[in-house]
């Protein structure tokens, strides 16, 4: 079956999918980055069932099952739980690379955020470190008004 | 051995055409927590979780991964299912099959789509081969207006009767609370709405909607104890035969003729117009509403107009189509399947409330989407035989 | 649950650029490949459930690109979105609902058709985490570094995985990229993201998988003795990956521990003879091993060092050459099974694993393996 083809050039077409998207934040998600971006506090909410303060914020405690009322501001201060260096130029990586990546779980909170290491040598970064979160002096009400987490 | 199946709770939100204070799974937990309310069970209760809508639709890869918060999946079994537009359908038809297995006993199937946030041109324009169709592809309307136009030309229908159906729809639609859209129209209003693609009117066809839907399927060995009015899932059928635009035989729906004979006979109805009490029909736009009733078997080739212009198809009529108000009246994609699932299912439970079909035995739930495909649900109150 | 067996496998070859097949052309020729492996027509195919993923595939409603490719045009037909194991397992339960005796299985990607660090990176989510930036590789490397921390496990223990699975690979036709290194090749290779080199990673491949699962009543009726299905078992965890402990894989314990009781295993690292699990990356391997019992807490690492997952060892592990030598996304927990139902027939030629009589398959979906579906098969009922 293949025979029929031989000599035929492989044509590729190339293209792109444009599929535009704005997501709504939803309101939690929104309260905590007004937080972010006009307060410099970060701001999770805690299960008046078990307790749990989740960083980043949920509506709904995904355990207890039931809506999370309480707000709570955490530090801005935490501990390195792991980390990556990522230092070949993958097409998602937004800056130069070396670029580091951590999960920080913030003092007072439950869960770790997601976030960049910076001012730091990366083979310096070790799990356990304690990092402060810098804020962005240009804030939009996004995840990346802070700017990075520096070492303690 | 396998089980027999039964709906025993449904929960939905109140459609709308935005919802920014959610997002997508926080949108899915409300539908939810309705459906674990209307069966009196918690998330603890269930043994996995059917979830599906269209990827391009909400930008999230993996997104039955992603919404685990709210679906209530942590340290759950979670499988997707989809199919586009037939989504919602095709998840119901999931959740019976992993049920009737006999593997999981409590199953929650969930549809979901928040339209607002995307490009539905842009992301249903994908769905078409990239060298064959998707440089020509105008659209899903444009190719509906295709089907319209040929089944005109074939049996002598006007833009008329394609309205008929949507006035039917949206006046059905005052009597559902989670409709989307719940102001009556006319024919006139119908006829003077902005010109989409010849002969489809803006009144024709469904909105874009932000909404979820949940289903809660159980195993004969919990069903009755859960609800005291199940609804059966007596069969199910699809086709999707097409992968190219022009494979299709436009004026004919050709995947809801063989679906239905399959659906019918393995349901054993024999004479679906006399024996159906209620269907509800995904009907993207109006024109199908006379059409894809034919190919359903219900009425012959070319007798729609008629047959809907009489009012046998609205409430009160002999074969009331659409209660909720239909995809006309509401559209979250991903969901609008699982609604149409959903709506005959609280007609059989007997908890369609205002939309109430009275004493409703048997019921068609249908999907529409892809390629002219067609997913197709049997429901019936009464238990059937093993 | 009722029995149900394999009956029916077939694959194409998996390689890093297919430019002369479409997603079609693939589906054809698994589905040809599994049929005529059965000795069956696709006639005596009740029903379809083809597996694919819309981003990676660069189509919503990535199903209709392969669906009458795989036979289902005039059939009762679905689709999962997930790994290949998942398709199966939906594959299953058709078999098992009193609607269809058999069901035809497919799972594709076309990994050279897209910028997976672009699609890995949509899985993340759009408000709190995608504009930073990471994707598939940089997620688990903090993953692998989180699970060295806890464990000891060495960067020369990874670099083994890559070294035995590629050499194995050297005996599998199939397989995308044989290869003899050493472990000083891994090492040497690029650094990706700490602690990953270029080789603890496994490719991007094209390639297509099918498979033909039967019940009880049919199993029997065709070309093949049956494998059969005695456990399979999936649960999903948390997804923020700030909310899981990533040195972890809770999801895979509670799925191989259900799959183990199906199939009345009280001692997995006995009773399980020959293991096909889901190598994305190398500290996966060894990883997985630990979470799912297979070997002792912390202790994968030296095990491999001593010999234990080689094809001569106690406990063969991706003979087939896994994941690193050939990664068909989608399609890559369904090749698992189909290796392990290879074994299990005595058909996996230079790589066979002498008198494997009980098998286990496994796949990966989401992030960092948020879920995973286990699958026990044997080749006695």
């Amino acid at each position: 079956m293949k025979d029929q083809f031989s000599g035929i050039e492989a044509m590729v077409n190339k293209s792109k999918i444009g599929v535009p998207y704005s997501w709504w934040a939803g309101d939690t998600a929104s309260k905590f980055l007004i937080s972010l971006r006009d307060d410099k506090k970060i701001i999770g909410m805690k299960c008046s069932q078990c307790s749990k303060v989740y960083i980043p914020p949920r509506k709904v405690c995904p355990t207890c099952f039931i809506d999370n009322t309480e707000w709570v501001e955490v530090s801005d201060e935490g501990t390195v739980i792991s980390f990556t260096v990522a230092r070949r130029q993958l097409a998602s990586i937004p800056k130069k690379v070396p670029v580091i990546y951590a999960i920080i779980m913030l003092d007072g909170a439950d869960t770790g955020i997601l976030h960049f290491i910076d001012n730091i040598q990366p083979d310096a970064v070790k799990i356990g470190m304690r990092v402060k979160a810098v804020f962005a002096d240009e804030r939009k009400g996004r995840i990346r008004d802070i700017a990075y987490f520096k070492p303690l | 051995m396998a089980k027999r199946v039964a709906i025993v709770g449904t929960g939905q939100t109140f459609h709308k055409s935005h919802r920014p204070d959610v997002n997508g799974q926080e949108l899915i937990n409300e539908a939810v927590r309705r459906a674990l309310q209307d069966a009196d069970l918690t998330m603890n209760d269930i043994d996995a979780i059917v979830i599906g809508n269209m990827d391009h639709f909400e930008g999230i890869n993996y997104v039955d991964c992603w919404s685990v918060d709210g679906s209530g999946g942590v340290m759950k079994p979670i499988l997707k299912i989809t199919t586009g537009g037939t989504t919602g359908c095709t998840i119901a038809i999931g959740g019976y099959h992993i049920v009737a297995s006999g593997y999981f006993d409590k199953v929650l199937v969930i549809g979901w789509e928040k339209n607002s946030e995307s490009d539905t041109s842009g992301a249903i324009t994908t769905a078409f081969d990239p060298v064959w169709d998707r440089l020509v592809f105008a659209g899903a309307i444009s190719g509906l207006a295709v089907e319209a136009q040929a089944y005109m030309a074939r049996y002598g229908a006007t833009d008329k009767d394609g309205a008929r159906v949507s006035v039917r729809d949206r006046k059905h639609a005052l009597n559902n609370p989670h409709a989307q859209l719940r102001k009556e129209v006319n024919l006139e209003e119908v006829l003077a709405s902005p010109m989409l693609a010849d002969p489809i009117h803006l009144l024709d066809v469904c909105p874009r909607t932000d909404g979820a839907c949940a289903v809660i399927m159980a195993s004969e060995d919990y069903a009755e104890k859960i609800s005291s009015t199940p609804d059966w899932i007596l069969a199910t059928a699809n086709r999707h035969p097409y992968a190219y635009l022009g494979d299709a035989d436009y004026g004919r729906l050709t995947s809801m003729r063989i679906s239905s004979t399959e659906l019918f006979k393995k349901g054993g109805i024999k004479e679906p117009r006399k024996e159906i009490d209620v269907i509800e029909l995904y009907q993207p736009y109006s024109f199908a509403g006379l059409i894809w009733i034919e190919d359903m078997g219900i009425i012959g080739p070319g007798e729609g107009p008629q047959y809907v212009g009489d009012g046998n198809t609205d409430m009160g009529g002999e074969l009331p189509i659409n209660p909720s108000g239909g995809v006309i009246s509401c559209n979250p994609i991903g969901a609008t399947g699982l609604i149409r699932c959903a709506e005959a299912a609280l007609q059989i439970m007997g908890k369609a409330d205002q939309r109430q079909v009275p004493d409703a035995k048997i019921a068609v739930s249908t999907g529409f989407g892809g390629c002219w495909w067609t997913d197709m649900i049997l429901h019936g109150k009464k238990k059937p035989n093993n | 649950m009722e029995r149900a067996a394999i009956i029916g496998i077939g694959s194409t070859k998996i390689e890093g650029n297919k430019v002369r097949e479409t997603f079609a052309d693939m589906a054809w020729e698994a589905t040809n490949k599994a049929l005529a492996d059965a000795g069956m027509t696709i006639d005596d195919i009740d029903n379809v459930v083809t597996t694919s993923n819309d981003f990676w595939d660069g189509r919503t409603i990535s199903c209709m690109a392969v669906g009458d490719a795989s036979g289902a045009a005039d059939k009762n037909v679905s689709c999962v979105e997930g790994d290949g194991t998942y398709g199966a397992f939906y594959g299953l339960t058709r078999c098992l609902s009193g609607s269809y005796g058999t069901t035809l299985v497919t799972a594709h990607t076309k990994g050279s058709q897209s910028i997976s660090s672009l699609i890995t990176n949509a899985a993340f989510d759009p408000i709190y985490s995608r504009e930073l930036g990471m994707d598939m590789i940089t997620a688990c490397a903090l993953q692998a570094n989180a699970y060295m921390h806890r464990t000891g496990t060495t960067p020369e223990q990874l670099a083994l995985v890559s070294v035995k699975n590629h050499g194995n690979a050297m005996k599998n036709p199939l397989a995308h990229l044989p290869m003899n290194i050493s472990v000083n090749d891994v090492l040497s290779s690029e650094m990706i993201a700490d602690p990953l080199h270029k080789l603890d990673c496994s490719p991007v491949s094209d390639g297509c998988c099918a498979m033909i699962i039967a019940n009880e009543s049919r199993a029997a009726k065709y070309k093949q003795k049956p494998v059969w299905i005695k456990g399979v078992s999936f649960y999903a965890d948390s997804f923020l990956l700030g909310d899981r402990d990533l040195s972890r894989a809770r999801s895979l314990t509670a799925a191989a521990k259900k799959a183990y009781s199906m199939a009345g295993i009280s001692d997995p690292k006995k009773e399980i003879d020959v293991a096909e699990i889901y190598d994305a990356f190398t500290y996966q391997e060894l990883m997985w091993l630990e979470e799912m019992g297979l070997c002792g807490d912390s202790e994968a690492g030296k095990l491999l060092a001593r010999g234990q997952f080689n094809v001569d060892g106690a406990l063969p592990v991706n003979a087939s050459g896994g994941l690193l030598s050939g990664h068909p996304v989608i399609a890559a927990g369904l090749i698992r099974m189909a290796e392990i139902v290879k074994q299990l027939r005595g058909d996996a030629g230079a790589y066979q694993v002498p008198k494997a009589k009980t098998g286990l398959a496994h796949g990966v979906n989401g992030l960092c393996g948020q879920s995973h579906c286990v699958w026990i098969l044997d080749n006695e009922k």
